[in-house]
């Protein structure tokens, strides 16, 4: 062995070596040496053949509660996609750390994009009123929307008036949680995603599973069999550069025939009217200034107030995201192009109403990093798509019951509350704590199933009360004394169903033990 | 100092020679310890899967076992986060602010309030890993965990670090949550058992012949994995090192 190159796994500590390739396997330019961005200094990591095939999301139960368990039983049961997302992701978590850690303001930073967050939330309607002033008097055209249906008409009235029958666009989670595409499509308007993983999860109707990597959940393989099916190309050639020059053959054409382009919007700046788009692909700006007409989607958390404070965001976003110090694209649009038409939508669709709620309303702080489900370990572990929602993950558990109570009820126990997603938050939102207080919200709404709220009554009636609780504890086996109380009352056994074991019993309670040792206590100071 | 022990629900009932060593440990380092035998639970399980109401019969018990004592300590960060953090389903009394603010987990009572420096009687010879409970990590700080730029620190490890023959392993992923996360454990067993699986992987693959930590709750989930998975690793609580256990 020349050294040069071990073992995978042997030159780093993972927790599965199995599926980290060759180093050499990472992304390269036409000379052969290794890219320096995102993806070239990112960990190379593949599935083992044969093919597993790809596990799917959420079952579509109407407006019944998403069942994220099921879902993700599923997913870990997909061994290899379970392993490659959870080291992928988790590599990003790493990288993360790097970036960040090595700049000496990075608390700071965090403080002060919170700061600035929370002052223009809670100045909200005079800076969007200066926004709108801003774009207007740089040419722009403004529409207000006030939830997503309304957003949807209007971008639909500006495509039918001007003819337009093909539509290209950049991502925007914001026109994802619109249900954009599929209203487009009704209306026999075809949409063009021209986002890579965007793309990928549009041709295999799926909705994105991660804010900044949309198709993070699939192997190469599982994108070469889509590509396959949809493009025509190989199904067999995993190659990454292939894959991605095979969606920009692709989609080329799209962008040159489009006649409207569409973005989303990362940051609206209120004094100059400008939108800022952040990619990985300069997507955005073909998007934008290929087509002769430009609509940008934005959310109206979406402001900041002043230019200068982009230096705050930009500098945390990437590093936070993808553990770079800043993202390939960093597009600004304040005006039409000359012959061209520029319009913002600026939508509302149950941010008013969030903004209102006292323990929620930080969350309108978010800035789509992703990072918070990156560290999620139960994320990490059962893939977007198994929260069965636009927004998936930690700040998804907190955004989606605000956008449909009932649908997302259960998504708040999706979480082990261990706190990582708050400490990465490059805005200081305080998820881990948010999604404790919308588990006490479903509960006071009686929206908890009837196994869970019975057993927290009769557990909090036993404990309350010292002799029926020694009682009971005497009263049951030894096997039953083996586990915690709200294993006691499990009535689904899930305790060992799933591969764990019980521990052995010991022969008496430390209740006993001091009633034995210490027969002298008397049990108060 | 007279100290009131809050030994937990689950720890009570299966695991009684952690409160012993912690009730050993405390007396030898010359604190007057009492068990209030009315005691029952800190009423996380029902808080923590959002029925407060269903919990203020149990917090208020908790008070009413604990009022009087200079400090009340409970080898479990777990169960301390309850009470300093999440105790509010019963009234705020000035009483109650102050009992909730002098509770103090073993570690962090051992190394903050008694500042202990060092256990003469304890040795243990083996290579272990240090397993933190997120609650006590991110909740109630008894280290500084990776995602923060701070200066590290570690009140557990700095303890152990006294003991002689301890010899540390580095997991790649230490502070990563094992999966146990109360009633998570019993509603998302699938996600639950994977997360404990890689924890106990994770420790092996170091070499550690221990898992210690200042949880049991957290030992008790991982401790069903790895028997599951048939993996020999051992799993020991904190005080019963510091308390002298020698294997």
């Amino acid at each position: 062995m020349s050294g040069v190159e071990s073992t995978p796994g042997q030159t780093a500590r993972v927790l599965h070596p199995e599926v980290i390739g060759s180093r050499f396997e990472g992304a390269r330019d036409a000379e052969g040496s290794p890219l320096v961005h995102a993806e070239g200094t990112s960990k190379p990591i593949r599935a083992r053949t044969p093919h597993e095939p790809q596990p799917r999301g959420a079952r579509d139960r109407g407006n019944l509660p998403v069942d994220q368990v099921e879902a993700a039983e599923r997913f870990i049961a997909a061994t290899e996609h379970e392993k490659a997302h959870d080291e992928r992701l988790w590599d990003m978590r790493l990288r993360r750390d790097r970036a960040a850690h090595a700049l000496p303001e990075w608390e700071d930073m965090r403080a002060l994009a919170s700061q600035i967050k929370e002052h223009a939330l809670t100045h909200l309607d005079s800076y969007l009123c200066q926004f709108e002033a801003a774009a207007k008097a740089n040419g722009v055209v403004v529409h207000w929307a006030a939830d997503a249906a309304e957003h949807n008409r209007i971008v639909h009235r500006l495509l039918t008036d001007r003819g337009v029958k093909t539509l290209i666009k950049s991502k925007s989670m914001l026109t994802d949680e619109c249900g954009f595409r599929a209203y487009m499509a009704g209306m026999g308007i075809e949409v063009i995603e021209t986002d890579l993983g965007e793309r990928i999860q549009q041709l295999d109707h799926e909705e994105p599973a991660h804010v900044v990597g949309p198709a993070i959940h699939k192997t190469r393989e599982d994108v070469a069999e889509v590509f396959a099916r949809n493009l025509g190309s190989d199904p067999n050639d995993t190659d990454i550069p292939h894959l991605a020059s095979v969606q920009r053959e692709a989609t080329r054409p799209f962008i040159l025939k489009a006649e409207a382009g569409m973005t989303g919007c990362n940051f609206a700046v209120a004094e100059t009217g400008t939108v800022v788009v952040c990619t990985s692909e300069g997507n955005a700006d073909l998007s934008a200034n290929t087509p002769p007409l430009h609509i940008a989607s934005i959310g109206i958390e979406k402001i900041i107030p002043r230019f200068e404070h982009l230096a705050v965001f930009l500098r945390l976003l990437a590093r936070n995201a993808i553990g770079t110090p800043m993202t390939q694209y960093t597009s600004h649009f304040r005006a039409p192009r000359a012959g061209a038409e520029m319009h913002f939508v600026i939508v509302d669709n149950g941010r008013s109403e969030r903004l209102g709620m006292k323990d929620f309303w930080t969350s309108l702080k978010c800035i789509r990093c992703g990072a918070c489900m990156n560290t999620c370990p139960v994320y990490r572990r059962s893939g977007g798509l198994s929260y069965g929602a636009t927004y998936s993950g930690p700040i998804g558990i907190i955004l989606d019951p605000t956008l449909n109570r009932k649908k997302y009820s259960s998504l708040p126990f999706s979480s082990t509350l261990n706190g990582s997603c708050t400490n990465v938050c490059p805005v200081k939102i305080n998820i881990h704590e948010q999604i404790f207080a919308w588990r006490k919200v479903m509960s006071e709404e009686h929206r908890l199933p009837v196994v869970k709220s019975e057993m927290m009554k009769v557990l909090g009636y036993v404990l309350s009360r010292p002799a029926l609780y020694r009682a009971a504890l005497a009263a049951a086996d030894e096997a039953l004394r083996l586990l915690p109380h709200f294993v006691l009352a499990d009535p689904l056994n899930t305790w060992t169903s799933k591969g764990r074991d019980m521990p052995a019993a010991p022969p008496q309670t430390f209740h006993a033990w001091w009633r034995e040792h210490r027969p002298q206590s008397r049990g108060h100071p | 100092m007279r100290v009131g022990l809050f030994i937990p629900c689950y720890m009570d009932a299966f695991e009684p020679e952690v409160g012993i060593a912690t009730l050993e440990l405390l007396e030898r380092l010359g604190c007057s310890v009492e068990y209030p035998v009315d005691q029952t639970c800190c009423g996380q399980p029902m808080t923590n899967t959002g029925c407060h109401k269903e919990a203020a019969g149990t917090e208020a018990l908790f008070v009413k076992n604990f009022i009087g004592y200079d400090y009340i300590v409970a080898p479990s960060g777990s169960c301390v986060h309850q009470v300093r953090v999440n105790m509010t389903a019963i009234e705020q009394t000035p009483e109650v602010r102050a009992l909730r603010e002098r509770t103090f987990e073993l570690t962090e009572f051992l190394h903050d309030i008694l500042d202990v420096r060092e256990f003469p009687w304890a040795r243990f010879p083996h290579k272990i890993g240090l397993h933190y409970n997120c609650n006590s990590l991110r909740g109630i700080n008894l280290a500084s965990p990776t995602e923060i730029k701070t200066a590290c620190f570690s009140k557990p490890r700095t303890l152990l670090e006294k003991v002689p023959g301890v010899e540390f392993v580095e997991p790649a992923r230490w502070d990563e949550c094992c999966g146990f996360g109360g009633t998570f454990s019993v509603f998302e067993p699938a996600v639950s058992v994977k997360m404990g699986q890689d924890k106990v992987s994770d420790h092996s693959r170091a070499g550690a012949e221990y898992i210690v930590s200042a949880d049991s709750s957290c030992l008790l989930h991982q401790k069903g994995c790895a028997r599951h998975m048939g993996n020999p690793i051992k799993f020991m609580h904190i005080a019963r090192i510091l308390n002298g256990a020698v294997a």
